[in-house]
């Protein structure tokens, strides 16, 4: 079979795209909490090697990457309030940009709120 | 028009009074050829010319008419009510004969391909049965019980605007090709068909909701839609689809206590 060339990418809109964002953040959400799982079960097996893995984490990459974390679960919990009301809200759909918004300035918000104390801590200028 | 009778006194006179702007106009379209000897899809330009008051159908009429008669698209109304010709325009599903070309922003190309999901047979045209048979499977016809009564079966006017959106419907399935989880699931009911499930359900006059609500309260029914809103926005008829199916998402919670 020849190869076609590639088509072009469906030009959705707020909704579609909010729709990737949710599935993106729920994906990593899930593989950290596969992790998470993993890593703190580790301490019935062995305290020392949980203390080892744990302080693996101390460093500035994973601080960012826990700062994205904090990110995804923001949105994807703030998002999927913005779901629940789309399906059980009546007036839901016709707000849907709207809420969306609102999602984002909620989340900007959280994470202004957040970010400064947390990259203090990662970076050693609070304590 | 009055413009043309001034113009038909002095044919010299330039430029026309009230004439429509004409504008060169590149289409850019993905086509298959099943019959070709390596039946892949690729992608022709062809530029034509065209005016102020034309839509992309327009544009590929001429092209099938006067360029390249192998050009294969479906139209029949040409008006917006048949719901033949839609197909995805520069990346979103429209309906050709509704999309004016000055909206399109006619000085770059103008991509035109088949709605995506369903197996391309031809050029912009795609087999539309699984479309179909999800809309026949719902059952889009008035079920009652008891002997017909002789005069019309009377409904207030509010009974009536309870689903007047999703009697608007054309079956272009714009909708159903504009949803991801169509694209992935094609088992999935798609919007089209559960626009029309909800003509019937919230129909005063009809007594299948229960039916109905049965058959979409399926793993491919309903629950498979995640509120993408690709659906309300690709609607040529302005129908709130995302809304309909999620009244018929709550009725199914609701009435099933």
């Amino acid at each position: 079979m020849p190869e076609a060339p590639a088509g072009t990418l469906y030009r959705g809109r707020e909704g579609m795209w909010s729709w990737v964002a949710h599935r993106v953040t729920g994906f990593l959400i899930f593989f950290f909490l596969l992790v998470h799982v993993a890593d703190t079960s580790l301490v019935r097996v062995s305290p020392e090697a949980y203390n080892v893995v744990i302080g693996a984490y101390k460093n500035p990459v994973m601080g960012l990457a826990e700062a994205g974390l904090v990110a995804a679960i923001v949105f994807h919990a703030f998002n999927g309030i913005r779901v629940m009301l789309v399906d059980f809200w009546s007036s839901g759909p016709r707000y849907q940009r709207v809420m969306l918004w609102i999602v984002l300035g909620l989340v900007v918000v959280t994470m202004a709120a957040f970010l400064p104390r947390h990259l203090m801590n990662v970076f050693g200028g609070g304590h | 028009m009055t413009a043309v009778l001034e113009n038909s006194a002095a044919p010299d006179a330039t430029p026309e009074v009230g004439a429509v702007p004409s504008f060169d106009v590149t289409l850019r379209i993905r086509r298959f050829n099943p019959e070709a000897s390596e039946a892949a899809a690729y992608w022709e330009e062809f530029t034509v010319t065209a005016y102020g008051t034309d839509r992309v159908l327009d544009a590929m009429h001429k092209i099938k008419w006067e360029v390249d008669g192998s050009l294969t698209f479906r139209r029949s109304c040409a008006h917006g009510i048949c719901g033949s010709d839609a197909m995805r325009i520069n990346g979103r599903n429209r309906l050709a004969c509704k999309a004016l070309l000055k909206d399109l922003d006619p000085s770059k190309p103008i991509t035109i391909e088949p709605i995506k999901g369903l197996p391309v047979v031809k050029d912009l045209v795609v087999d539309m049965e699984p479309f179909f048979a999800s809309y026949r499977e719902i059952m889009p016809f008035l079920i009652t019980s008891g002997n017909a009564p002789s005069a019309e079966r009377l409904q207030s006017a509010e009974q009536r605007e309870r689903y007047d959106d999703t009697t608007k419907c054309i079956l272009c399935a714009a909708c159903t090709s504009a949803c991801p989880v169509f694209w992935n699931d094609g088992q999935y009911f798609g919007p089209a068909a559960i626009v029309n499930a909800h003509r019937f359900i919230f129909d005063s006059r009809d007594e299948g909701a229960e039916q109905r609500l049965e058959i979409l309260n399926d793993k491919e029914g309903v629950w498979r839609c995640r509120t993408v809103f690709n659906c309300t926005e690709a609607c040529p008829r302005g129908i709130e689809v995302t809304k309909a199916i999620q009244e018929v998402k709550r009725a199914m919670i609701t009435r099933a206590f």
